[in-house]
């Protein structure tokens, strides 16, 4: 009788939409809107890779050591250095960092021991083609620019 | 991925690990750290034993909310998977902020840990527990009580004790057979003994006991991360392990209590950088052998409940 009754007045049915209603209320919305709301990232967040650069002359903080690209599961990162022939230094000339095979384990950033390439908050790395994944030194240095396209 | 280890060094292969439960890859990772630390015979400092067993339950809330959403969407509910995916944002969103990855995380390293736990964890962690244990009723007032449910997964893909044993099925699966088998109390490990949870078991080991089974596992999980984020203890968090990892000739086998069941990782040394064998025990590959058996006299109808509910991830399955 009481099962009839409840399946007369439709009594589970009211208390799953309690609940549903429940949760229309604005304060309980917690969908992000996103291209217009921007996502607030966590600092330690790994995303799109940067190679830091000293802010004061522009001289980049590598110091060619290759540890990162030894790190690397993917081996996906190449560092072309040249030694100076007169201060018998190492110096930077290519840096390629392919971001198409990575998977953003954060080795490399815990293997660099200047601090130069790290792991930033930018996580839009979509590009129009394969090579486009690949980064070169200017890139990493800059930072990941959208594609622009001429009209 | 045993292909792979094979041509990588120990802490390389540890992201890897990441990929095999995609849903739970923080008890991934903590697997294969802890078998490779029990080959090279050190033990992660206290502070990081804590922080891993409050981030792998996190981990296994994360994994049956996942569960609890889309089993429910494949018997017809569609609301519980909104409501499960939101406070699945916030374990994530933890996650984010301790390791900075949301899902394939890499948070531990061979030895300890990497990252040292950040400004408000603790208070953000027992946050999440506050809200959560009010969402568990919630969920159980829009499914456990309702006849639809009930009679969608009562009497439904029965597994008794002994065809799970025989099978091997291990996890919520096992104990919703009314085996009392857990690896956190059956062979301690990170530090799970000093905490105090049950181990929840059904009767019946049907599809609505294993519903149950991940309920009841979910509130003890709330329960352990309460106890351990209290008492975080100060220390190091990484032990002493070199750059270089050249574990001795030997081999170990360590399993764990993954949301799933039981994840082993059998790992083989010849005295190198490199692994020379990594055997992984993956728990949704075993269960999942135990389909044919709880199918037999089944509608197809009920077939969808049963695949749910064995709550199987197929990269682990063909890892």
């Amino acid at each position: 009788m009481k099962e009839l009754l409840r399946r007369i007045f439709l009594v589970d049915l009211i208390e799953g939409l309690r609940v549903t209603f429940r949760h229309q209320h604005p304060k309980q919305i917690v969908t992000e809107q996103y291209p217009f709301e921007r996502p607030k990232i966590g600092e330690r967040y790994r995303g799109a890779p940067r190679l830091n650069i000293n802010p004061e002359n522009g001289d980049t903080l590598c110091i060619c050591c290759d540890l990162c690209a030894l790190a690397c599961p993917e081996q996906l990162i190449v560092v072309g250095w040249e030694r100076n022939p007169e201060t018998r230094k190492k110096e930077l000339v290519t840096f390629t960092y392919d971001i198409s095979r990575c998977m953003f384990c954060g080795l490399c950033e815990d293997a660099c021991p200047v601090d130069a390439l790290e792991l930033t908050q930018d996580f839009e790395m979509a590009s129009y083609t394969r090579e486009g994944a690949i980064l070169d030194r200017q890139t990493l240095e800059q930072g990941l620019l959208p594609t622009q396209y001429r009209w | 991925m045993e292909k792979i280890a094979e041509n990588r060094t120990w802490q390389m292969f540890a992201p890897y690990v990441d990929r095999m439960d995609y849903v739970a890859a923080v008890s991934n990772g903590l697997g294969y750290c802890l078998a490779v630390e029990k080959l090279l015979g050190v033990e992660a400092p206290p502070r990081a034993q804590a922080v891993r067993v409050i981030l792998t339950e996190l981990n296994r809330i994360a994994s049956h909310l996942l569960w609890l959403g889309t089993h429910a969407l494949d018997i017809g509910a569609i609301t519980p998977l909104f409501y499960c995916m939101r406070e699945r944002e916030l374990i994530l969103n933890i996650y984010e902020k301790y390791c900075g990855a949301r899902l394939t995380t890499h948070a531990f390293r061979i030895g300890g840990l990497q990252y040292e736990t950040y400004d408000g964890f603790e208070k953000e962690v027992l946050h999440f527990c506050d809200i959560f244990e009010k969402k568990i009723d919630e969920y159980e007032e829009l499914l456990t009580g309702n006849r639809i449910w009930q009679q969608r997964l009562k009497g439904v893909g029965i597994l008794t004790a002994a065809d799970c044993k025989e099978y091997g099925v291990t996890g919520p699966m096992l104990r919703a057979a009314g085996v009392k088998w857990d690896l956190r109390k059956a062979q301690p490990y990170s530090g799970y003994e000093k905490y105090e949870f049950e181990i929840p078991t059904g009767q019946n080991g049907d599809t609505y006991d294993r519903y149950l089974v991940r309920m009841q596992e979910m509130r003890q999980s709330v329960r352990i991360v309460r106890q351990a984020v209290s008492d975080i203890p100060a220390g190091p968090i990484m032990a002493k392990v070199g750059k270089v990892i050249k574990p001795p000739v030997g081999e170990a086998y360590v399993s764990i209590e993954a949301p799933k069941g039981e994840l082993g990782y059998y790992v083989v040394s010849d005295g190198s950088t490199q692994p020379y064998r990594v055997r992984i025990r993956p728990p949704s590959f075993v269960n999942l052998q135990a389909l044919d058996r709880m199918c037999r006299g089944a509608l197809v109808a009920d077939v969808v409940a049963i695949i749910g509910t064995t709550d199987i991830v197929l990269g682990e399955v063909d890892r």
